[in-house]
């Protein structure tokens, strides 16, 4: 589902290049749940948002399905990430001022479907992780469990090829950590390609394979 | 469409307060420039109104007294106007129009009909007075030359005299006593110089010099000059003073030897100062209008500052650049247009009570708003709100999902 050949990303701070990512060689398969691991300035922020279309890169392919993603101009990778892509976030980053199903709705927005149908679709979607009688509730009216379900939900409403999640538990307690890792889980069961990055051992052994980055190179 | 007039609307009522003080200082900002103008509009009306009294285009001359010394000639002579320089200003100023002369009787005489008596002002004219005085005869006629030159005993007469001395009963054809000759009245007429100028009368000068030993004195001469520039009309005086100045042997330098008073150059000043009057209110209005929209700039500038997070995930979930630019600009422009209207409305509203309720103010006549203004100003307004809205817009579409996510 993902394949990155020699991909190289560096940053220029201050006059200096950083060369944070080296020939960069990952192969993810379709339906597969992976999780990226690494210490800080490994690299792997950078990999997830160029994964994530968020960034670009310098050099190298990045092939997403059958769709190479390079040199795109910003209409082009907003319509990618919203095709492609469903995003969990640490800290969730649900809109404020809309409830929990018009937050599950967003990306269809962008889409252009009706706000009924897209309303229909993203009951579906909380009933799916179990919330479907919060769909009403603000965000700041549920939990942290419940807006991380809501994340999700809004992650899967547009049929990505893959969600990336960024440290999907890392705001969270063990107990509800361990309910978002089984919802990722049931997730994955679906077929999704799920990728999570993470830098917590017990997350990366609940999944079927550990990628390590180390200075901007995969390392097992 | 009517998705992102829906996120359009919840985005403006997420800050109600803030969003209403904004529209506020828009509207405040539109309301200002429309009184302004409004109230302009009825100042130069107002005006425009008074000088209605006496043709704009006219020179008033008189005696006066020579201050500098000219050939051998002392300081202080008198310049006294006669018939003869009536004529030469007659034959030498081209341009001039209709011209006439004021004789002044020695005392204002008491002017008598079936008992009832009073003092008018007196005075003694050409025929084209009337046209320079703006009179409007209501009854019978002005003045003619064959009055002046039968020295005919009549007599034109204000709306206020007529009412006076005749009680409702009609003037024309009437014999009415002054300083113990009887006249008779041809005319009555009105003036919209307000009612002091119709308690005057009128009789041929010819006859008054008669009356009162005038032999062929005269104490003003007025004409008109067609419709010159201020620069023509100030060539127009020099040429009248140099040929008076001839006649009376005066320096036509000397400003005193007689005194002219250009109604043309006045007339120009007041509508050089109303121009002046106009383009400040413009100023001063636009400014309190830009004012706001600086405001409503500035207010989306912090919106947009607060909403870095928000308009990250948008693009994470896939909002478009424009679409984003698109929302924010139609935020300002929804808050500029709606505001501007507010205040557009309200100070028509405003004008169109004053109008009524100050009816008789001399100096605020119809105040009005002209449509075409305020459409233009309404127009502006769009644009205003558009400009108003790109440079947060832009500060928002540049907005990296990657640092707005970021987690503190």
């Amino acid at each position: 589902m993902i394949r990155l050949r020699k991909l190289n990303k560096s940053y220029e701070t201050g006059g200096h290049a950083l060369h944070v990512l080296r020939d960069l060689d990952l192969d993810i398969e379709p339906g597969e749940l992976v999780s990226i691991m690494g210490s800080s300035g490994s690299g792997k922020s950078t990999l997830l948002n160029i994964l994530g279309i968020l960034d670009a890169y310098d050099s190298g392919t990045y092939h997403l399905g059958d769709t190479l993603i390079r040199g795109l101009d910003e209409r082009k990778a907003a319509a990618y990430r919203n095709e492609l892509i469903g995003f969990v976030f640490q800290s969730f980053h649900l809109l404020p001022f809309k409830n929990a199903v018009e937050n599950v709705a967003l990306p269809l927005y962008y889409r252009g479907i009706s706000r009924r149908n897209r309303q229909a679709r993203a009951m579906e979607l909380l009933e799916r992780v179990g919330l479907s009688e919060w769909s009403d509730h603000l965000p700041n009216q549920l939990s942290g469990g419940q807006k991380q379900r809501v994340a999700i939900a809004r992650a899967l409403i547009g049929n990505p090829r893959v969600v990336l999640a960024d440290e999907p538990t890392g705001a969270l307690d063990s107990t509800t950590s361990e309910e978002i890792m089984a919802l990722l889980e049931e997730v994955h069961a679906t077929g999704m390609t799920v990728v999570i990055v993470t830098h917590e051992s017990d997350i990366a052994a609940r999944t079927q394979r550990t990628i390590l980055l180390r200075d901007g190179v995969v390392v097992s | 469409m009517i998705n992102a007039v829906q996120e359009l609307f919840e985005s403006l009522a997420r800050h109600p307060v803030r969003s209403l003080l904004t529209a506020g200082s828009v509207a405040w900002g539109l309301f200002v420039l429309v009184l302004l103008l409004g109230l302009g509009n009825g100042l130069q009306n107002g005006v425009a109104w008074m000088f209605r009294d006496d043709a704009t285009n006219s020179l008033w001359v008189y005696q006066g007294e020579t201050t500098k010394p000219f050939k051998g000639h002392r300081i202080g002579r008198p310049v006294r106007f006669r018939d003869a320089d009536f004529d030469a200003l007659q034959r030498e100023v081209d341009e001039l129009e209709h011209i006439t002369g004021r004789f002044r009787a020695p005392v204002d005489p008491i002017l008598t009909y079936n008992g009832r008596y009073a003092s008018f002002d007196l005075r003694s004219v050409h025929p084209d007075h009337q046209i320079i005085e703006g009179t409007q005869i209501i009854g019978g006629r002005f003045l003619n030359p064959r009055d002046l030159d039968h020295k005919r005993k009549v007599i034109v007469i204000g709306r206020e005299v007529a009412e006076f001395l005749f009680r409702g009963s009609d003037p024309l054809g009437e014999w009415v006593d002054l300083a113990g000759t009887p006249f008779r009245v041809v005319g009555v007429f009105e003036d919209v110089g307000g009612s002091e100028e119709m308690k005057i009368v009128y009789i041929p000068i010819t006859t008054s010099r008669a009356l009162f030993r005038g032999a062929d004195r005269m104490h003003q001469i007025m004409f008109t000059i067609g419709d010159g520039t201020v620069e023509e009309s100030q060539a127009i005086e020099e040429e009248v003073r140099a040929a008076l100045g001839q006649r009376h042997h005066f320096d036509p330098a000397d400003r005193r030897a007689v005194r002219v008073r250009n109604n043309v150059e006045r007339y120009g000043q007041v509508l050089t100062l109303f121009g002046l009057l106009r383009a400040f209110v413009w100023v001063v209005g636009l400014g309190t209008v830009l004012a706001g929209v600086v405001g409503v700039s500035n207010i989306m500038l912090v919106s947009v500052k607060e909403r870095t997070a928000e308009i990250g995930l948008r693009k994470a979930v896939g909002a478009r650049p424009a679409g984003i630019v698109r929302q924010i600009v139609a935020e300002a422009v929804l808050l500029t247009t709606v505001s501007g209207y507010i205040g557009l409305v309200a100070g028509v509203a405003a004008i169109e009570l004053l109008a009524r309720f100050m009816t008789d103010n001399e100096w605020l006549r119809e105040p009005s708003v002209d449509l075409r203004a305020a459409g233009l100003a309404a127009l502006t307004l769009v644009l205003f709100g558009a400009l108003a809205g790109f440079f947060p817009a832009w500060r928002a579409a540049s907005i990296h999902p990657i640092e707005a996510l970021r987690d503190a």
